[in-house]
C-alpha cells in the first residue's frame, strides 16, 4: 500500500513537533550546557569541556564508579524482571478465559496494577512486605526465614523484584492475550482434527501470533525497568548501603540531593544515549519485520 | 482448563493480596496496626477516610492531581489527532525519522528532565501550576497519542477520504465531521492511556510543583510525623489513589484488548 507524498502533512505534524521540541530539546540543551562546565555555586560557571565524560566513563574514578555499579545494577534487575515476567504473563495470558463475564472481570483485575500510582505502588510494598505490619514480611519471618529489606541487601532486592513482577506482569499478560485472540477458532479446530499436542500448538500457533506483541513487551519492560526511579526509592531509597540504587536514583541524588549539575548532566546524556540506542536497535527490528510481512 | 484455573487464580490471589492489605489498614486505627498482625479489622474504622475528606490539604491533592491529568489528556489528543492523521496518509520528507524522534521521547527517563524542567518552567513562570504538569507530561503522552492514534487511523480505508473530497468536503469539515468520529474508540483507548501514564506518573509532578498544585501522592508523604508513621492515613490516601484508576479501568475493560491488540502502549 503507497501513501501519496504530501510536504504539507509537516503543517499537520508541526502542533507536536513544537510541543515536544519544548519539552525535549530545550531542557536537553540545558543539560548539554551544563554537562560542560563546573560550578562552585553562586551561579558562577566554568568551562570544564570534556572532563565530566571522561571521568564518568572511566570505572577506576570515583563517578565512574559509581555509575558503572549502578548500571550493572540496572542491567541485572532488567534482565531478572524480564526472564520472570515474560514467561510469567505468557503463563496468565495463556489461561484466560476465553468468554463471558469472567473475560471482563479478569481484565480489569488484570490491569489494576497499572493504574496506581507509581509512589503508592512503592508504599503498597513497604508496608505488605515489613516483618512487624506487613503479611508478607511476617509469614516469611514466621517460616524461620531471616528477611528484613532495610538491613538486608538480599531481602531489598528480592522485595523490588516481587514488586516488579506484581506491578507489570500484567501489561505483558494483556499485550499477549490481545494477540492470542487474534487467531481465527478455526486454526484451534484444525489443530484438533490433527491431533496436536499441546505444546505443538503453543509452538506452532499460538507463540508466532504472539510474536510481535511479545517483541513490544519486552521493549517496554526493558525501557521502563531501566529508568525505574519512584517504586524502588519508596521501598528502600535506594539501600541498604547502595545496593538497590539504579542509575536514575544515583542520578536524582546527584542533581538535586548534591547540586553538582555538571556530573549529573554528563551522566543524563550518557544514560540517555545508552537507552535510545536500544530503542533504535527494537525499532529497526520491529520496522523490518512489518515491511518483511506486508 | 483445571490447570489454567489454578494458575489464573494464583496469579489473581498474588495481585489482590498487598491491596487486600492495604484497605485492611486504613480500616484500623493505629493502635490495633502497631499492636500486632490482625487479619481483619477487629474495631473497624472510618476515621482515617473523615480526616482526608475534611482537611482541605488532603483532598486538594487529589484535586490537583485530575486537573492536571484531565488537561495533559485534552492537550495531547488535541495536539496529536492532525500529527496521527498526516503519518497515517501521506509521506513526506524526515517521516520515519520525526516519528522514531517522537518515540524516542517516550523512552526518555523522567529523571534526565526533572532539573531542567524544573529550570524551564521556573523561568516562564509556571512552576507550581497544574499547567506545567499537563505540558510536562505531554513529552511522554504526545507521542504516545501519536502513536496509538496513527495505529487506529491506519486502519480506516483511505477511500472514505476521498469520497469526501468528490463531495466537496473541505479538509477542517471533513476531519471534524467525518473522521473523527469513525476513530472515537481509538481516542477512547489513547485517552485511557494518557490518563493512566500521566496518573502514575510522580517524579516531574513532584519536582515541578511546591504548594499550590502538589497531586495528591506527593501529599502522602506528609504522613511521617513527629509521633512516627501514621499507618492508617498513609493507607486510606493509598486505597484512595487505587479508586480513581479502577473506575476508568471500569469504563473502558471492554476496550483495553483492544487497544493492547495494536500492541501500542
Amino acid at each position: 500500500m503507497d501513501k501519496p507524498v504530501n510536504q504539507g502533512a509537516w503543517l499537520l505534524v508541526l502542533p507536536v513537533v513544537l510541543i515536544v521540541a519544548f519539552s525535549a530539546i530545550v531542557p536537553l540543551m540545558t543539560v548539554v550546557n551544563y554537562s560542560v562546565q563546573d560550578t562552585f555555586g553562586n551561579n558562577q560557571f566554568f568551562w570544564n569541556g570534556i572532563g565530566w565524560y571522561q571521568e564518568l566513563l572511566d570505572p577506576t574514578t570515583e563517578l565512574g564508579g559509581r555509575f558503572f555499579d549502578a548500571l550493572w545494577r540496572n542491567l541485572l534487575f532488567s534482565a531478572l524482571i524480564l526472564s520472570i515476567e515474560v514467561p510469567l504473563g505468557i503463563a496468565v495470558a495463556l489461561s484466560m478465559p476465553r468468554e463471558g463475564w469472567r473475560v471482563a472481570a479478569t481484565l480489569v483485575i488484570l490491569a489494576l496494577p497499572l493504574l496506581i500510582p507509581w509512589n503508592v505502588v512503592g508504599t503498597i510494598w513497604q508496608i505488605f512486605a515489613r516483618e512487624d505490619i506487613g503479611l508478607l514480611g511476617w509469614v516469611v519471618n514466621r517460616l524461620g526465614i531471616p528477611y528484613n529489606y532495610t538491613a538486608d541487601p538480599l531481602s531489598a532486592w528480592v522485595t523490588i523484584v516481587v514488586m516488579d513482577v506484581w506491578h507489570w506482569t500484567s501489561l505483558v499478560a494483556l499485550l499477549c492475550y490481545a494477540g492470542l485472540r487474534s487467531i481465527p477458532d478455526a486454526f484451534y479446530q484444525a489443530a484438533r482434527i490433527d491431533g496436536a499436542s499441546r505444546w505443538a500448538i503453543f509452538r506452532n500457533i499460538q507463540l508466532p501470533k504472539m510474536h510481535r506483541v511479545l517483541l513490544i513487551a519486552v521493549l517496554l519492560r526493558f525501557m521502563d525497568s531501566f529508568m525505574i526511579y519512584t517504586e524502588p526509592f519508596v521501598v528502600t531509597g535506594g539501600g541498604p548501603g547502595n545496593s538497590t540504587t539504579f542509575v536514575s536514583i544515583d542520578l536524582v541524588k546527584l542533581a538535586l540531593g548534591q547540586f553538582d549539575l555538571g556530573k549529573a548532566a554528563a551522566l543524563s546524556i550518557v544514560y540517555n544515549l545508552v537507552i535510545l540506542a536500544v530503542c533504535w536497535v527494537f525499532y529497526t527490528v520491529m520496522t523490518r519485520m512489518d515491511a518483511g510481512r506486508s | 482448563m483445571l490447570r489454567a484455573r489454578i494458575v489464573l487464580g494464583l496469579y489473581i490471589l498474588f495481585l489482590l493480596l498487598p491491596i487486600y492489605w492495604l484497605v485492611n489498614m486504613s480500616l484500623k486505627t493505629n493502635a490495633e496496626i502497631v499492636s500486632g498482625l490482625t487479619l481483619w479489622p477487629h474495631k473497624l474504622t472510618f476515621e482515617n477516610y473523615t480526616r482526608i475528606f475534611t482537611d482541605s490539604s488532603w483532598y486538594s491533592g487529589y484535586l490537583n492531581s485530575l486537573q492536571y491529568v484531565a488537561l495533559n489528556t485534552v492537550l495531547s489528543i488535541a495536539l496529536a489527532l492532525p500529527a496521527a492523521y498526516a503519518f497515517s496518509r501521506f509521506r513526506f520528507v524526515g517521516d520515519k525519522h520525526l516519528f522514531f524522534w517522537l518515540l524516542s521521547n517516550r523512552m526518555a527517563p523522567p529523571a534526565v528532565f526533572a532539573l531542567p524542567f524544573f529550570n524551564l518552567y521556573s523561568a516562564i513562570g509556571l512552576f507550581d501550576t497544574p499547567l506545567a504538569v499537563a505540558l510536562a507530561h505531554c513529552l511522554f503522552n504526545v507521542p504516545l497519542a501519536v502513536w496509538i492514534l496513527e495505529g487506529f487511523m491506519s486502519g480506516v480505508p483511505r477511500e472514505i477520504d476521498e469520497t469526501a473530497y468528490l463531495d466537496g468536503y473541505s479538509f477542517p469539515h471533513f476531519f471534524v465531521k467525518i473522521f473523527t468520529p469513525l476513530v472515537a474508540s481509538g481516542i477512547g483507548v489513547t485517552a485511557f492511556f494518557c490518563f493512566m501514564f500521566s496518573w502514575v506518573e510522580l517524579l516531574l509532578a513532584r519536582t515541578l510543583t511546591s504548594v499550590d498544585a502538589k497531586p495528591i501522592a506527593a501529599t502522602m508523604t506528609r504522613t511521617v510525623s513527629a509521633a512516627g508513621m501514621d499507618w492508617g492515613l498513609l493507607a486510606a490516601a493509598g486505597v484512595l489513589t487505587i479508586v480513581p484508576g479502577a473506575l476508568v479501568i471500569w469504563f473502558v475493560r471492554n476496550y483495553i484488548a483492544k487497544g493492547f491488540a495494536l500492541g501500542r502502549v
